[in-house]
């Protein structure tokens, strides 16, 4: 079984932190992946928002190269990459005549299927046991909003992943650290992302929203799997101050560097010095906690 | 496809079946889709409506609405169909057909925030932030957004200063020119 990695476009630039951690915390649990080589964006979303097979031609020349490669698994750590492969998948098996004009743009016979995994499958296939076992740090002040967004869980008939509603395999993995998942309302409401240039009104106000309801369930932290949530949630965070002066600054952490810091790694190591809103475990207020 | 019946015009609603693979007419009109969206209140009409009104053929007023530009493509919607009608993948079509038959729309920053996303890909097979960002901002002349994570993305080293670039050009050029729009 070889595992591939699709890193997509954030991960080589605005979400380093995000690379860096992933692949930090892939090896120290004992797994490894090979780099889809010379793939390119998924296209999400301005393709399929704009034309079909422009999207679906994107995605699929990814899983091409996959198979090529001779790898039978890939992790898609961003949710928008992820969402688009196994929409993109999804579309070409059920419509052969989309299959057939996808391959005539690509020159190329698509085949075998590959499983496309995103950031919390990857987990739970390496496995609780193999977590536990290299815990070094129990993460016991922190009380975390397991932040979902949208295109983790949804559509289910198509991602076969969790309950899209109330999706629980975040808090599962959080719970290994010793940490403590909150139960609150805003975990697969959206945050905009689509719109993170040209409407930022949108972003803002939606955003906010998400982090009022985790700061008002008592968490001290937020967990994210993408890394365009990540961007709107943290990195937004000073132009939503500007917007609503009396937002506080909460920090917003990728689950792989949760991950990371029970394994025994420091910020820095993992790249949340990189964070607009700092984060630092052991400074963290006694009352934070309880905030 | 498209009917064979002779009298029958090829409509948006045809249009709209072959680019998405399901019927309009599966939607009743509960409207739970609108009652959960998120972007609901910055819309001119609710997501649903703009299904009535392809239902009934008005496609000139569905496809020149803000409504389907605003769609986040969240999801929320496509989730919760009584009918599995998935609205999201028919808000991509509704968009998509506007662009090809030139329809002109309100908010057309949001257009050329995807044009300008589209053409790093297309110049170099991935996204490139300082290149999407400078087009952006020139087409648009909106100069003044993100002063404020502009500079904290380059301090924090996140911002390429060269865009990373895929070396097999040719498949990248093939993937537009045949996927482009006549
Ligand atoms: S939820 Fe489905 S059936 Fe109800 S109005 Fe929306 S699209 Fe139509
Ligand atoms: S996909 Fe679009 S229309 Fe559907 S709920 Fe989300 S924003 Fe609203």
């Amino acid at each position: 079984m070889k595992l591939g990695y699709f890193p997509g476009c954030s991960q080589t630039g605005t979400a380093k932190e995000y690379d860096i951690s992933l692949r930090k915390v892939v090896e120290k649990l004992g797994a490894s992946f090979d780099e889809i080589q010379d793939w390119t964006c998924c296209g999400a979303t301005s393709a399929h928002v704009t034309n079909h097979l422009l999207a679906n031609s994107l995605s699929m020349r990814n899983i091409a190269l996959a198979e090529q490669q001779g790898l039978d698994d890939i992790v898609a750590p961003c949710a928008a990459c992820y969402n688009r492969l196994v929409t993109s998948q999804h579309e070409i098996q059920t419509h052969p005549e989309l299959k057939q004009e996808v391959e005539l743009v690509l020159d190329k016979k698509l085949g075998k299927e590959i499983k496309v995994m995103n950031l919390i499958e990857l987990f739970m296939k390496i496995g609780s046991e193999k977590i536990t076992a290299n815990r070094i740090k129990e993460l016991k002040n922190l009380k975390v909003a397991c932040y979902y967004g949208c295109l983790l869980v949804r559509p289910a008939a198509i991602t076969h992943f969790d309950d899209a509603e109330q999706p629980s395999s975040m808090e599962s993995l959080v719970e290994l650290t010793g940490a403590k998942p909150v139960d609150w309302n805003y975990k697969v409401e959206c945050c905009g992302a689509a719109h993170t240039l040209a409407r930022r009104d949108i972003v803002l106000d939606l955003s906010k929203k998400i982090l009022d309801d985790a700061k008002e369930h008592g968490a001290n932290v937020m967990v994210v799997a993408c890394p365009m949530c990540h961007s709107n949630l943290d990195m937004r965070q000073r132009a939503m101050k500007r917007e609503y002066p009396e937002h506080k600054d909460f920090p917003v952490l990728y689950l792989t560097e949760l991950l990371g810091l029970a394994l025994g790694m420091d910020e820095k190591e993992l790249g949340i010095n990189k964070h607009t809103v700092e984060f630092k475990y052991n400074e963290l207020p006694a009352d934070k906690a309880a905030v | 496809m498209s009917s064979h019946n002779h009298n029958h015009v090829h409509t948006v609603a045809d249009d709209i079946k072959e680019k998405t693979f399901q019927d309009v007419s599966l939607c009743y009109q509960c409207g739970k889709c609108s009652a959960g969206c998120p972007v609901r209140y910055y819309m001119d009409i609710a997501p649903n409506k703009i299904v009535r009104l392809i239902q009934l053929g008005f496609y000139e007023e569905a496809l020149k609405s803000e409504t389907p530009w605003l769609c986040a493509g969240c999801m929320t919607c496509s989730t919760r169909c009584p009918q599995e009608f998935d609205l999201a993948k028919f808000m991509d079509a509704v968009r998509e057909l506007a662009l090809e038959k030139g329809v002109k729309v309100n908010k057309n920053h949001i257009v050329k925030f995807h044009e300008s996303f589209l053409n790093q890909i297309k110049r170099f097979g991935r996204s490139w932030e300082i290149g999407l960002i400078a087009e952006y901002k020139l087409k648009t002349l909106d100069l003044m957004q993100d002063v404020d994570s502009a500079p904290d993305m380059l301090i924090k080293g996140k911002l390429e200063m060269i865009p990373h670039k895929v070396k097999d050009k040719k498949s990248v050029k093939n993937i537009f020119s045949r996927t482009a729009k006549k």
